[in-house]
């Protein structure tokens, strides 16, 4: 779960002390920033270089190489709807087609109260009950357009 | 009365289905009722379609309940499942249930029986015996072993697990590593996850196996991002192991020594190739190398490297146990040992079915998944991931073997298969496995980087009806290209669904052709 914690230059200096000793550190740094602040800000850019040596360009060429890694700040919960094969067998275009209905917003788009981003996903290793679902990090399955209704209605709910 | 055993399992696909819940349930029940329950959260026994599949231990065995919804809670009290008695739900014991029992369970012959997370249980159940045969053992002797017993890589290119190990084993180096690839992107596969939650320490088994064989004295597990509660499980596992001297220095007490480091995906599909997976484990972006030099020689930092698959690691124990010879004796062909048969998409009975190579699809498709859960005909299976082909029906009688899906230009790939009813067409499944590779190609070459674009450009034409013969032509030419210019699988195998489509499934390409001839 991201802790979306608004930037600090020494909370970042933390991090990257604490994953300093490790070899092929990036990744595991950029995940763990990621972590913190709910995204990669542009300020961990340049922490990042210094920290391991290597030119800016090398660590924007990481982060952006990744699916994973957001450069911008993603609505408070994160909807990944599974697009691959299984999925799509058991209506997955479809149920992408409602998602984008329910929450007006495009793929990869976020709500304009910040509630939700709804993203693609290439399988979430449920395949044998499928159309899968992972909302931040709790998964689900069979997910009929309805199903999603309520799932995305229970994180509206928990939030109030 | 002594507390009565309920298993619930923990599995990710047993928690989409509301496990968590029908656990508090239960527990929340037997308090309410004054009964005693011991609950124990297993990993799946696989029969994902039966989830949340509850299991009460009793002198005759287990006994199953599935799929159970918090609202059956209090019914299954009330009809005592708790001494095994009928409901609605009763599936009778679980190793009786046909699915189940037509298995050969060797790597997840634990899967769904034990607490993942005991060590003790994990023992008592036959774990860790080939680890203490493989300290007696020299190296070459276990790479040898291994080798006898047939085993090939699992995660689908199928290359002889005891020879990559020689090669490691022979090259010489001052460090030398095992990187296991759980990166199991494939769509249509999740044994590797199912593995690594539900019996996580056959894994840790495996790649010390490996370490002791080769020479390494450190691990890395690659987890894709998208598995949370694999990723949990096996991060404890690792500690409990640390715990209980199976990893660190001095392994087992002895003068050996093994530890493991887990590292996160990022959501790059090619990050399962291996040459990809290790640049990535470097903290880089993932884009395949060129090979040679093999991983083998010159892998990761630079050193020698076995990269396998989670199941051909998890299937080493067993083989060290119980010989190469009883290992070989299933299969056929050049196939030998059993796969982890993954039952996905649109069918009935979805789940895992590890079976002995010569299974066909068609006992796999009916006699295990029971059709398709539409109840539609079948029309497609594709075997092996987003790469493998697109089977019609008059091709189920095939043999999971991978010369035989060879012959017929498809793989067995990591044993993956996706069923589609009636419903699909066939053009635009041919158009996604081009479009994928679009989205997930690295980049590095450029027949997989724009001739991947170009080919979801030439079936959309074809889709639209334009000049449908010329462009049909064309993406013959272009898979060609793909196929033979590629560096590495992703453009090269991603021609197969492609051309699978198109050969088997004609017509589907040529319906906008014909609305306009009609008019």
């Amino acid at each position: 779960m991201y802790r979306r914690q608004p930037w600090a230059e020494d909370r970042a200096r933390a991090i990257i002390e604490t994953h300093k000793g490790m070899r092929g550190a990036l990744l595991p740094m950029l995940h763990a920033f990621q972590e913190e602040f709910g995204y990669i800000p542009q300020e961990a850019i340049q922490l990042l270089a210094n920290a391991l040596n290597i030119t800016r360009a090398e660590v924007h060429g990481v982060a952006s190489f990744y699916h994973d890694f957001r450069r911008e700040m993603p609505g408070r919960h994160i909807v990944k709807v599974c697009r691959a094969e299984a999925c799509q067998s058991m209506g997955a275009d479809d149920l992408v087609e409602h998602a984008k209905r329910r929450l007006s917003v495009d793929m990869g788009g976020t709500t304009g109260d910040k509630s939700f981003t709804l993203e693609a996903v290439y399988c979430l290793g449920n395949c044998a009950l499928s159309p899968a679902v992972m909302i931040d990090e709790t998964l689900h399955g069979r997910v009929s357009p309805e199903r999603f209704d309520e799932l995305v209605a229970q994180q509206a709910e928990a939030a109030e | 009365m002594s507390a009565v055993t309920v298993y619930v399992p923990k599995d990710a696909a047993a928690l989409s289905m509301g496990a968590d819940k029908v656990a508090t349930t239960i527990l929340a029940e037997a308090k309410s009722r004054g009964v005693e329950v011991d609950l124990v959260r297993n990993g799946s026994r696989g029969m994902l379609w039966l989830e949340p599949l509850v299991e009460v231990a009793l002198p005759q065995g287990r006994v199953a309940y599935g799929p159970v919804a918090i609202d059956d809670v209090a019914g299954l009290f009330d009809a005592g499942f708790l001494d095994g008695n009928v409901h609605a739900l009763f599936r009778g014991l679980t190793e009786e249930i046909p699915y189940l029992k037509e298995q050969e369970r060797l790597t997840f012959a634990r899967c769904g029986v034990i607490d993942p997370l005991s060590t003790e249980e994990y023992e008592a159940h036959g774990g860790n015996a080939g680890m203490k045969k493989a300290l007696k053992m020299s190296g070459a002797d276990i790479c040898k072993l291994v080798a006898d017993s047939g085993l090939r890589g699992r995660g689908g290119a199928g290359f002889p697990t005891g020879i990559k190990w020689q090669t490691v084993h022979d090259a010489k180096d001052d460090e030398k590593f095992i990187a296991c690839n759980a990166d199991e992107g494939d769509s249509g596969t999740f044994a590797d996850r199912m593995l690594m939650e539900g019996d996580p320490f056959v894994l840790i088994e495996g790649m010390t196996i490996a370490g002791v064989a080769v020479g390494a004295e450190f691990g890395f597990i690659y987890i894709r991002s998208e598995y949370p509660h694999a990723i949990r499980t096996m991060q404890a596992a690792i500690e409990a192991g640390r715990k209980a001297g199976w990893l660190g220095r001095g392994i087992f007490g002895g003068d050996k020594n093994f530890d493991l480091e887990i590292r996160v995906g990022a959501g790059a599909y090619i990050c399962g190739e291996e040459t990809s997976m290790l640049e990535s484990l470097e903290g880089k972006r993932g884009q395949i190398r060129a090979k040679p030099p093999l991983p083998a020689i010159k892998g990761l930092f630079a050193k020698p490297t076995v990269v396998n698959n989670v199941l051909s690691l998890a299937s080493v124990p067993v083989i060290l146990d119980k010989g190469a010879e009883y290992y070989k004796d299933f299969g056929m062909g050049r196939s030998r040992g059993t796969q982890a048969f993954q039952l996905a998409g649109n069918i009935k009975q979805g789940g895992l079915v590890e079976k002995a190579f010569g299974v066909t699809l068609h006992d796999l498709i009916y006699k295990y998944g029971g059709g398709t859960a539409s109840g539609r005909p079948a029309r497609a299976v594709q075997v092996g991931g987003p790469l493998g082909a697109y089977l019609p029906e008059s091709q189920f009688d095939l043999e999971m073997d991978y010369e035989a899906f060879a012959a017929k230009q498809a793989m067995v790939g990591h044993g993956g298969l996706v069923v589609f009813d009636d419903t699909v067409d066939m053009a635009k499944q041919a158009r996604f496995a081009m479009e994928f590779c679009a989205i997930e190609s690295c980049g590095k070459c450029t027949p997989c980087r724009i001739g991947s674009v170009r080919g979801v450009e030439v079936i959309d034409r074809i889709m639209n009806g334009e000049d449908v013969d010329k462009n049909l032509q064309l993406l013959d030419d272009l898979c060609e290209v793909m196929v033979d210019g590629s560096l590495c699988a992703m453009g090269g195998l991603t021609p197969m669904p492609v051309k699978s489509a198109l050969n088997h499934f004609p017509d589907d390409f040529r319906r906008a052709h014909r609305a306009a001839a009609a008019e």
